[in-house]
């Protein structure tokens, strides 16, 4: 049996070979290193304390107390990035525009270029990774989950004010105008007309977001956040695998919940 | 009825926010103090004037190189291993090792990059090496999943054609299965490895090379002005990538 398109493909395969070639030593790729007889060894004995996981009084009780530090940090972040976001997001927002009013739903020049400001820093906080805000706040205000709830915040922030901006503008605008046009502030105009159509969205997805927060203040830890991850680093140091399979396990338990809580809440409320 | 049990979720959200607040007591004066306000003030005002020196941007094209690299190795290396396990995990192979598979690419997707990182860098030693293998072993877990949904829904129809004109198992598969599934299977790809770039730019934080290692060391040795042109070529990167998908995204898929 012959094979009519194999030269073509042969060649594609050599192009894309040629172009990552340089990547494969750029990126030192070595999968002899693992079997190493030094690191194979002590790799071998770490895993092989995994079972049984540590499951001691007192280390339970440090567990559950990082555990409920890492809940804390999530839901800390989660509400000071709505407190910051729903301000930035009506102000990114171009659903209260009263120049757009009379404009066809298009905001004047300048209301325009007022906007630009806001979504601007709002692109600059999400598009930093919560992890380095995490480090750059561990620096700031030293070790410990105050580091992790700022992070949280002002990278969800960010998200959130996007998305709300969207939702508020994706939502019927008749009420809205219509309360403007009736002479109604725009706080009030806001809250009787874009707020009722607004509000199933804007909660199922921050519900959606704690749930991403719950599993970023983990992995902020290793950078020194605070909770669970702040543990688990400390004992990969120590190459206590005991201890590292029992906050694996714990961790996997809270993603489990979190995504099981998180979709009963988002189902119950919008 | 359904409306009290509403009310009750949202008054018990409320409470879990005080509750965290409560728990973590946090000094939020302590925070906005003068004296402390000063001294974040001093910490950011550190960043404001990035090292643009030549000699740091050519290091910092390594490093931003280097990120890419381990972005695209890891991700190929995934490709290759989720195709692996996809096979079994689409219960090509029998009950038992389609269980096998699926436990197996759980276990490889839920635990974060970040965590994989830390192992590797325990396994394997310090350098872009660890985070290489950290991307492709949860890549692995979340491309095996996407790769076997892809060969279930494939029609078998192909295959059986191949197999019943007298062609073995393989040919039956690379001729009858993969042209079918072999676009899901590369749009996949290509969106894991945007993903993978995000990532492998902090994954040296534990030690594990890129962007990362260097924007960690310049931090930890108080040099404020390479940090910030570290943290700019992270942003120029991630917004270069967002750029370039939504782009390409339009040319390609939006027919």
């Amino acid at each position: 049996m012959r094979d009519p398109a194999a030269l073509p493909r042969l060649l594609l395969t050599l192009l894309a070979l040629a172009l990552l070639w340089p990547g494969l030593s750029l990126s030192e790729l070595n999968l002899g290193a693992l079997f190493e007889p030094g690191n194979a060894r002590t790799m071998g004995q770490f895993l092989g304390d995994f079972w049984p996981p540590a499951h001691e009084a007192d280390f339970l009780a440090l567990l559950w107390r990082a555990t409920l530090e890492t809940l804390a940090i999530a839901t800390a972040g989660m509400t000071l990035a709505l407190l910051l976001a729903l301000p930035a997001g009506l102000l990114a927002s171009r659903a209260l525009s009263l120049s757009a009013l009379y404009r066809g739903g298009r905001p004047a020049w300048w209301g325009a270029l007022l906007r630009w400001p806001v979504r601007g820093l709002l692109i600059v906080l999400r598009s930093v990774p919560e992890i380095v805000w995490a480090l750059l706040f561990v620096r700031a205000v030293g070790l410990g989950p105050t580091a992790g709830v700022l992070a949280i915040a002002i990278t969800y922030a960010g998200m959130l004010g996007k998305v709300y901006a969207e939702i508020f503008e994706s939502v019927d605008g008749g009420p809205a105008r219509a309360l403007l046009g009736a002479g109604a502030s725009r706080l009030a105009a806001f809250c009787y007309g874009v707020l009722p159509n607004a509000a199933g969205e804007m909660l199922s997805y921050s519900v959606y977001r704690w749930e991403c927060a719950i599993r970023a203040s983990v992995v902020m830890g290793f950078v020194g956040a605070g909770g669970l991850g702040q543990q688990m680093d400390l004992s990969m140091r120590m190459f206590a695998g005991e201890e590292v399979a029992a906050m694996l396990l714990v961790f996997l338990v809270l993603v489990l919940l979190a995504d099981q809580l998180s979709r009963l809440l988002r189902s119950r409320l919008t | 009825m359904s409306r009290l049990l509403n009310y009750l979720l949202l008054g018990a959200l409320l409470l879990a926010m005080v509750a965290s607040f409560r728990f973590l007591q946090i000094d939020f004066v302590g925070l906005i103090s003068p004296d402390a306000l000063e001294q974040m003030g001093d910490y950011a005002a550190g960043f404001l004037a990035p090292d643009l020196s030549r000699t740091y941007l050519e290091e910092l094209g390594h490093g931003a190189l280097q990120t890419l690299a381990m972005s695209a190795i890891g991700t190929l290396l995934a490709a290759l291993a989720g195709l692996l396990l996809a096979l079994p995990a689409a219960g090509r192979w029998g009950l038992v090792a389609e269980q096998a598979a699926r436990l197996l690419l759980n276990a490889l997707r839920a635990i974060p990059e970040l965590v994989w990182a830390a192992l590797m860098v325990l396994a394997a030693g310090l350098g872009p090496n660890a985070g290489t293998l950290a991307l492709a072993l949860h890549t692995a877990g979340v491309l095996g999943r996407l790769f076997a949904e892809a060969l279930e829904n494939t029609p078998a129809e192909p295959a059986e054609a191949v197999r019943l004109a007298g062609g073995g198992r393989v040919a039956a598969f690379v001729y009858g299965t993969l042209p079918g599934v072999w676009p899901q299977l590369l749009a996949y790809s290509l969106y894991r490895w945007e993903n993978n770039i995000r990532m492998a730019s902090v994954l040296g934080f534990v030690g594990a090379g890129g962007l990362g290692q260097m924007l960690y060391m310049s931090l930890s040795l108080f040099q404020h002005a390479q940090a910030a042109s570290v943290i700019l070529a992270m942003l120029l990167l991630v917004l270069a990538v967002d750029a370039f998908s939504a782009w390409s995204r339009q040319r390609w898929l939006s027919r």
